[in-house]
């Protein structure tokens, strides 16, 4: 019973916190709506394949929520279908990301002398590679087909500029007296990382990993609209991509088929960045134990 | 600019009435969890010249209440009821009814609030000329070299060398200096009652006692009317003509600083003086309050001492008691505070100088024999 | 007796070059089991620095720390260890020491459980209440499982103490340990670590900036004052509250506000020659008490560092002009 109820109450105070920003919180409710749209709204509608000429560009009506394609196909469904791999390739990078940093990170602040100056050092260099056009050369020789290598590749690459975050934090957070008393007792390193350092640097990962998201998102888009990256199937960038190369910005008529992906992206992005407001107040430890 | 202390203490005595009287204030502050009664039926009056000091511990209400006379308490408090009268030259306003503008005025010419020295009292761009000069320039007083003059007085007072301080940053002054900094600027515009938090907290106890010594100067030399508020004892003993006990919000003892010291009546003021240890004299056992400061959200009934009182009885924790007269000029509001006098003829108080002398001595041929 | 711990000749220099600093400069001392020494001084005489080379903390610039007669820089590893337990440290800030993330119980358990103290969580938890009752936190059950900002100033730094409890240390360095606690608690605190010494024999090292507090914890104890790196004087509390002999312990005891309104009126006033204290960075020669001290003999007190001398009333003095002068602080 315990097992259940432990999390069961953890959900609930970290919901109840996330309310008291309101702006925050329906930009939660807005990334749950997205979420739920781009995972299980591909089982209720189906994707719309049928070329209707009678039906090119139309604008959105009780029909065809968000209007129609230059094949007469419904955007609406195109879009509820093309934001899973989106959100999957944006989740690991971002996920990757932010474990490379969080984990180099405290250890280089923690450890300090050699090892933070190797560490450092190669993060440096790695945040000084101008990472789009990188991985734009790097899309010419690895055929980037697959999804998770796609976000292995950008998280591979986005990590230095939070590493450096990380480890500014956790270095002070090194300096603060509870830091020392658990050295004084001798709790061992892995004790003072994962007990005492990551713990209070936890309202910034989770910020960090959600703005590593939003990064990823964009990157990804970009390397599918400039056509760097050979995804097959239907998600919001490709949508962007081919509207673009077939010219939708031209014709006032083909507008739905280019905005609606777009505003897709955007809403996406406006509602995890607005989420962050709530996420920190819900992992703010004082908070969470008033609550 | 012109009005020097002399005017100031005539008033009191043409209409008989303080300068400054606060009458059943109440500050609380709205937060999520609900509201927090910082400030509960507050009544004071502030004499001409008279330096009062206000001791309580942290939640005590002192902070708030210093800061209420000036208005520069956050935007979730409320202040209200409640009337804090100012009078002078014989005209008299409720502070509380101050525009924006009026009260900016009042803020400095006519009552200045010196801050606890650290850093963020001042503006780190700017040197300690430029926020003289702001200061002066804001209040409509645009002859710069009388401002500069005026400053050097000032510093000169403080006894800091103006010629080092007055193109300096704040962070290259030490903590003292920076004190003293703030003393000089708050006399800037010449006001008629100062109001200092926490002047010697977190300064070096040879720092603490040069401001004490400045503090002295001021108020035997100049007149100033001052409220100091504290959690040190020792700063009211150093400072203060009248001590108020603070308490839970409430003013829970009043009285001349030996009243308080020597004849507290209150437990709570009777409690702090047997926790607080005096370096001179002898050795005296210590006791401390059992218990924490209350919660501001949720007070106790009754007296909101009573959980952490030795004197309690079931009428504390129903009918919360009122200052009473204990002594002339010395008010207690305790239900028992008889009770506290008794308890202090049974066991005195070693404090006064001849108490101290004794014990000494004593440990002197104590050693001598042993 | 022989000490349970001993510095010789401690000096720590922090920065390189032009911007050194020497934060502790050749102190020396010793303290016998048992006994309670309170390190006394301003802020930047380095009681602080002097308190955490003691714990093993921050390593000396040079100089040795022994403890119960052994080197600490000689032990090997799992001697280390064993020192590193035996003595703790209780800081200043009850809102700085504790995680604000860990709640009472998992602060408690985590040592306890690591040094095999208990042998399992439950063990680990009948011994956190244990140690709750013994720093007068009760009742223990309603208390274990809080956060730290459910507890109040005074709570908190009794956790700290329990915390530093739960390894068996036979030495505790209390650094400020109750000057940010609420006055009306003060005493309750230092009258428990009082009780700890009689109870688990642990010696004290107390460090503050408060005589009166000193006075008040070390009574028949010593006291040892710092200024600028250096040790000034020290002795038993009772002669050295009574009958300070250097002119910086004089000026001090003199400068102590008093909870007294006639006391505070009748104590003598020192006046120092300069009021600031110097900078770190750029010490004065000799004495470096020199420039403020009213009783400043030029050609002696800027020319060479006075020694640490024994003094016929008990303790040591570093001065020299002064040593045989009595001042009576109240007038």
């Amino acid at each position: 019973m315990d097992i259940i109820r432990g999390p069961l109450r953890w959900l609930g105070t970290t919901l109840k916190l996330m309310t008291y920003n309101k702006a925050g919180f329906i930009g939660f409710l807005v990334t749950l709506a997205i979420l739920l749209m781009a995972l299980v709204g591909p089982f209720f509608v189906p994707l719309d394949t049928k070329t209707k000429l009678d039906k090119i560009y139309q604008p959105p009506s009780t029909e065809h929520w968000f209007g129609t394609d230059h094949q007469g196909r419904d955007i609406f469904s195109q879009i509820v279908h093309g934001g899973k791999d989106v959100i999957y390739v944006a989740a690991v990078a971002a996920f990757l990301s932010t474990f490379i940093a969080v984990t180099f990170g405290t250890l280089s602040a923690f450890a300090g002398g050699a090892v933070d100056s190797v560490i450092m050092g190669f993060t440096d260099i790695i945040l000084t590679i101008p990472q789009f056009p990188l991985l734009a050369v790097l899309a010419a020789f690895i055929k980037l087909d697959n999804l998770t290598l796609l976000g292995v590749f950008l998280g591979l690459l986005s990590w230095p500029a939070l590493l450096r975050a990380v480890r500014s934090q956790a270095l002070s957070l090194k300096e603060r007296d509870f830091v020392e008393a658990a050295r004084a007792l001798d709790l061992g390193a892995g004790h003072i990382i994962f007990r005492e350092l990551v713990p209070n640097m936890m309202t910034y990962i989770v910020i960090s990993f959600t703005l590593a998201m939003t990064a990823a998102v964009y990157t990804q888009v970009g390397l599918v609209l400039l056509g760097l990256v050979p995804v097959s199937s239907s998600n919001w960038g490709v949508m962007i991509s081919l509207a673009w190369t077939q010219g939708a910005i031209f014709f006032r008529d083909a507008m739905w088929r280019i905005m609606m992906p777009i505003l897709a992206i955007a809403v996406f992005q406006l509602s995890v960045i607005t989420m962050t407001r709530s996420l920190e107040l819900a992992f703010n430890p004082r908070l969470r134990t008033m609550a | 600019m012109t009005k020097g202390k002399l005017d100031w203490q005539m008033d009191e005595h043409q209409n008989g009435k303080a300068p400054l009287s606060l009458q059943n204030v109440h500050v609380s502050y709205a937060t999520r969890r609900g509201k927090v009664q910082a400030v509960r039926n507050v009544t004071l009056d502030l004499h001409a010249g008279e330096s009062l000091a206000l001791i309580g511990e942290s939640g005590s209400g002192k902070t708030t209440l210093g800061l209420a006379i000036v208005r520069l308490l956050p935007e979730t408090a409320q202040i209200s009821p409640g009337v804090i009268l100012y009078r002078r030259d014989g005209r008299e306003v409720d502070i509380l009814k101050l525009d924006r503008n009026e009260m900016r005025e009042f803020r400095w010419r006519d009552c200045a609030m010196v801050f606890q020295a650290a850093l963020n009292a001042f503006n780190p761009v700017l040197k300690i000329w430029a926020q003289a000069w702001d200061t002066a320039k804001a209040h409509g007083w645009h002859d710069k070299e009388a401002v500069r003059r005026r400053l050097v007085e000032l510093l000169e007072f403080v006894q800091l060398d103006p010629k080092r301080v007055i193109d300096a940053y704040p962070h290259e002054l030490s903590g003292g200096m920076r004190q003293r900094v703030l003393l000089a600027l708050s006399l800037l515009l010449n006001p008629q009652v100062l109001i200092l938090d926490e002047p010697t907290t977190a300064l070096d106890i040879i720092t603490q006692r040069t401001i004490i010594k400045l503090l002295r100067k001021l108020k035997e030399d100049q007149g100033f009317t001052m409220i100091f508020i504290s959690h040190d004892l020792a700063i009211a003993a150093e400072l203060a003509d009248r001590v108020a006990t603070m308490y839970a919000g409430r003013i829970v003892e009043l009285g001349a600083s030996e009243d308080i010291f020597y004849r507290p009546r209150h437990p709570y003021t009777l409690g702090l003086i047997r926790a607080v240890p005096t370096v001179t004299g002898g050795f005296e056992q210590l006791f401390s309050i059992p218990g924490s400061p209350p919660d501001l959200i949720d007070l106790p009934s009754g007296c909101k001492f009573h959980p952490r009182c030795a004197f309690a009885t079931d009428r504390c924790k129903l009918e919360e008691p009122e200052l009473e007269e204990v002594g002339p000029g010395h008010t207690a509001a305790c239900w028992h505070w008889r009770a506290v006098e008794e308890e202090l003829q049974r066991n005195p108080l070693h404090r006064g100088v001849l108490s101290v002398l004794q014990a000494i001595s004593f440990n002197a041929e104590e050693e001598a024999v042993s | 007796m022989a000490p349970i711990l001993e510095v010789r000749n401690l000096t720590k220099k922090f920065g390189k070059g032009k911007e050194t600093v020497t934060a502790v400069d050749s102190v020396s001392f010793a303290i016998e089991p048992g006994e309670t020494v309170c390190l006394v001084g301003e802020s930047g005489c380095g009681k602080s620095t002097t308190g955490r080379m003691v714990a093993g903390l921050l390593e000396p610039t040079s100089g040795e720390v022994l403890f119960e007669g052994k080197n600490i820089k000689e032990l090997d590893s799992a001697g280390f260890r064993r020192y590193r337990q035996s003595v703790q440290i209780i800081h200043q800030d009850p809102y700085a020491s504790l995680n604000p993330t860990q709640t009472v119980r998992q602060i408690l358990t985590a040592p306890l459980l690591r040094h095999n103290k208990v042998k399992n969580r439950a063990g680990a938890e009948a011994r956190a209440l244990e140690l709750l009752e013994v720093v007068d936190l009760t009742p223990a059950r309603d208390m274990i499982d809080k956060y730290p900002h459910q507890l109040s100033g005074g709570q908190r730094q009794r956790v700290a103490v329990a915390r530093a409890l739960t390894v068996e240390p036979k030495f505790i360095v209390a650094d400020e340990a109750v000057s940010m606690v609420d006055v009306s608690i003060r005493v309750s605190i230092l009258t428990m670590l009082a009780r700890l010494k009689e109870q688990f024999h642990v010696t004290f090292l107390f460090i503050t900036h408060d005589l009166a507090l000193a006075k008040y914890f070390a009574w028949t104890g010593r006291i040892t004052v710092m200024y600028l790196g250096r040790i000034v004087e020290d002795g038993p509390t009772q002669r050295l509250i009574t009958d300070p002999r250097h002119p910086y312990t004089q000026a001090l005891l003199s400068a102590v506000p008093e909870a007294d309104p006639e006391l505070a009126h009748r104590k003598r006033q020192i006046e120092l020659r300069e009021a600031e204290i110097p900078s770190l960075l750029n010490l004065p020669s000799g004495c470096t008490f020199h420039p403020r001290c009213p009783y400043f003999v030029p050609g002696e007190c800027d020319q060479r560092v006075p020694p640490l001398e024994p003094l016929d009333v008990g303790g040591r003095v570093a001065c020299p002009v002064r040593k045989h002068e009595h001042v009576p602080l109240l007038v």
